[in-house]
């Protein structure tokens, strides 16, 4: 059954470096369409590293690997994807007068696929 | 013209630059020691491991110079093609610009004045609220040389340098001895406020964890505490951060000298965007009372905060402005390229050194698509592919010379390690910009 969850999409030091090398190189592609969530999260959700994950909102929808955030870097219900292609498939074209849509905090359910 | 047929440096001479500059983020450090052979980057001395990808990274690639719907053209054909997809539209936008030098910056903004366009750059998606809430409420600012001198407490606001900046911190914010610090680390108090424990979180001596979308309603209590006003406790409720340590952060920001906010994309992508920069920024100036305090945005491309300048000093604003009545009209929301396209207004787009195919929301990629763009970028991009008129272009600081500025308006010069068989943008541009001239001038 899907969950409600949290979505950071943001910056790494990996996608910096794969950017450069290309942006249709595998490391980038890989970096940019992983999905992060923490441990406790993957164990309850029955999850190991590598899974596929189905993740959506009102706007779109992706399915995308995933694998467990490092240390205590996220808490339970917060993830995190590195900005890319996946990511702007959940961002909306509203920015409520602002110029900048809502890109991070984004409210998305998640199931495994 | 094939990029055969193009002049290339041959060289295989070995030829070291001091004092290069690197593009990649918007530290732009500009103490690199490149070793040159021939066409590529072999070493680069002082970079972090983000500039070291950015240097090894950009060969010579093996793209035609110029195509109309994919197909290899020569630079003049391009260049009437674009001129004449910028003339015949009635809402031409241009975007992108944090990756080129201001020299080129400056004639793209001269090109939309012309064809009374839409100027706007990456900024609108980056740092673009904290441009509105400069005007709102002002900027206490300092430059990274202050903050490295003086900054005994260093706040970091939803933001994450160790990962985006990597040598933020050992050579203005964190590290460094300076003319009032002489232990460098030691004499400094670091804190991060943010949503995720990032690796920034190591480097820190507190870390307080945000739940997300409360920015605003921290600030707010924050400039309550601080001028003594009563907080109620169940601000932990909604921040997720008790009232205690709240209170200690806010003595610790009086007790500093010289305090500094440095605040990054956690508040303006965030729901509440600009308001939440504007509370940051009425905080800092609210600490003023007590000691010096100052807050800067951490800035992301190598040039976007040259393109913020460029642009204000050409038409009054920073970014979102539209030059169709023959004066600049700025309205972040009506303006920005992200509602331009996703509300289906644009019918050109000029689109230098970004990927708006890659970054941007379904319907604006969607309308981006349908429109005829000219697109002017070193690498193959999404936006490229899609491109009416594509340009391949030389990499600023390593092809070609220019000016950036850094993430606190200082500008800096770039020295280029070697010569691209490639025009720079700042040619491309004026290429454009000089037949426009010529057809508006004949037509009259």
């Amino acid at each position: 059954m899907a969950e409600e969850f949290i979505l950071i999409p943001g910056r790494t030091s990996k996608q910096g470096t794969t950017l450069n090398e290309g942006k249709y190189t595998d490391g980038y592609l890989e970096e940019i369409s992983t999905l992060q969530i923490c441990e406790q999260d993957m164990q309850r959700l029955g999850l190991s590293d590598g899974d596929q994950v189905r993740m959506w909102n009102e706007i779109g929808e992706v399915t995308v690997p995933c694998k467990t955030s490092k240390g205590d870097e996220l808490p339970p219900g917060l993830l995190f994807i590195s900005y890319g292609m996946w990511s702007s498939a959940l961002m909306g074209g509203d920015t409520q007068g602002s110029g900048m849509p809502d890109s991070k905090g984004l409210d998305v359910f998640l199931e495994p696929a | 013209m094939s990029i055969a047929e193009l002049p290339v440096d041959k060289t295989d001479e070995l030829k070291i630059v001091k004092d290069a500059t690197c593009t990649f983020c918007g530290c732009v450090c500009d103490d690199m020691e490149l070793t040159v052979e021939g066409n590529k980057i072999t070493k680069a001395k002082n970079a972090c491991v983000l500039g070291k990808s950015w240097f090894f990274n950009h060969h010579i690639e093996d793209s035609p110079e110029a195509t109309i719907a994919g197909q290899p053209v020569p630079f003049e054909e391009a260049v009437e093609k674009a001129a004449d997809i910028l003339l015949a539209a009635t809402y031409p936008i241009t975007y992108g610009l944090s990756d080129t030098t201001s020299e080129a910056q400056r004639v793209a903004i001269a090109i939309t004045d012309w064809i009374g366009g839409t100027i706007d750059t990456t900024t609108s998606v980056c740092h673009g609220p904290s441009g509105m809430a400069f005007q709102g409420v002002g900027e206490v600012t300092c430059s990274l040389g202050e903050i490295k001198n003086r900054a005994d407490f260093v706040l970091f606001w939803g933001c994450n340098p160790a990962e985006g900046h990597p040598r933020h911190f050992t050579r203005y914010s964190l590290m460094p001895k300076g003319q009032f610090l002489p232990n460098g680390r030691k004499d400094r108090t670091a804190v991060l406020i943010d949503v995720r424990k990032t690796k920034t979180a190591r480097a820190m001596d507190y870390y307080l964890q945000l739940k997300p979308r409360s920015d605003f309603e921290l600030a707010w209590a924050l400039r309550g505490i601080a001028a003594g006003v009563e907080v109620d406790p169940d601000i932990e409720q909604i921040t997720g951060i008790p009232l205690d340590m709240l209170e200690d952060l806010v003595s610790k920001m009086k007790e500093a000298k010289f305090g500094v906010i440095m605040f990054g994309m956690g508040l303006t992508m965030t729901r509440g965007k600009h308001i939440n920069t504007e509370a940051v920024l009425a905080l800092a100036r609210d600490m003023n009372k007590y000691t010096r305090f100052a807050a800067k945005p951490l800035r992301g491309h190598g040039n976007v905060t040259g393109a913020d300048n460029i642009v204000a000093w050409s038409t009054g604003y920073p970014f979102g402005v539209n030059l169709n009545r023959g004066y600049p009209r700025f309205n972040p929301g009506e303006f920005t390229t992200s509602d331009t396209l996703a509300r289906g207004e644009a019918d050109a787009a000029l689109i230098i050194a970004s990927d708006p195919m890659s970054n941007f929301s379904n319907p604006a990629r969607e309308h981006l698509s349908k429109i005829p763009t000219v697109v002017l970028d070193p690498k193959l991009s999404e936006t490229a592919k899609i491109a009416t008129v594509a340009f391949t272009s030389a990499t600023y600081g390593i092809n070609t010379p220019g000016t950036v500025y850094r993430m606190d308006d200082v500008p800096i010069p770039l020295r280029p390690a070697f010569e691209s068989p490639y025009r720079s943008d700042q040619t491309i541009l004026t290429a454009i910009e000089t037949r426009i001239r010529e057809k508006q001038l004949a037509a009259l």
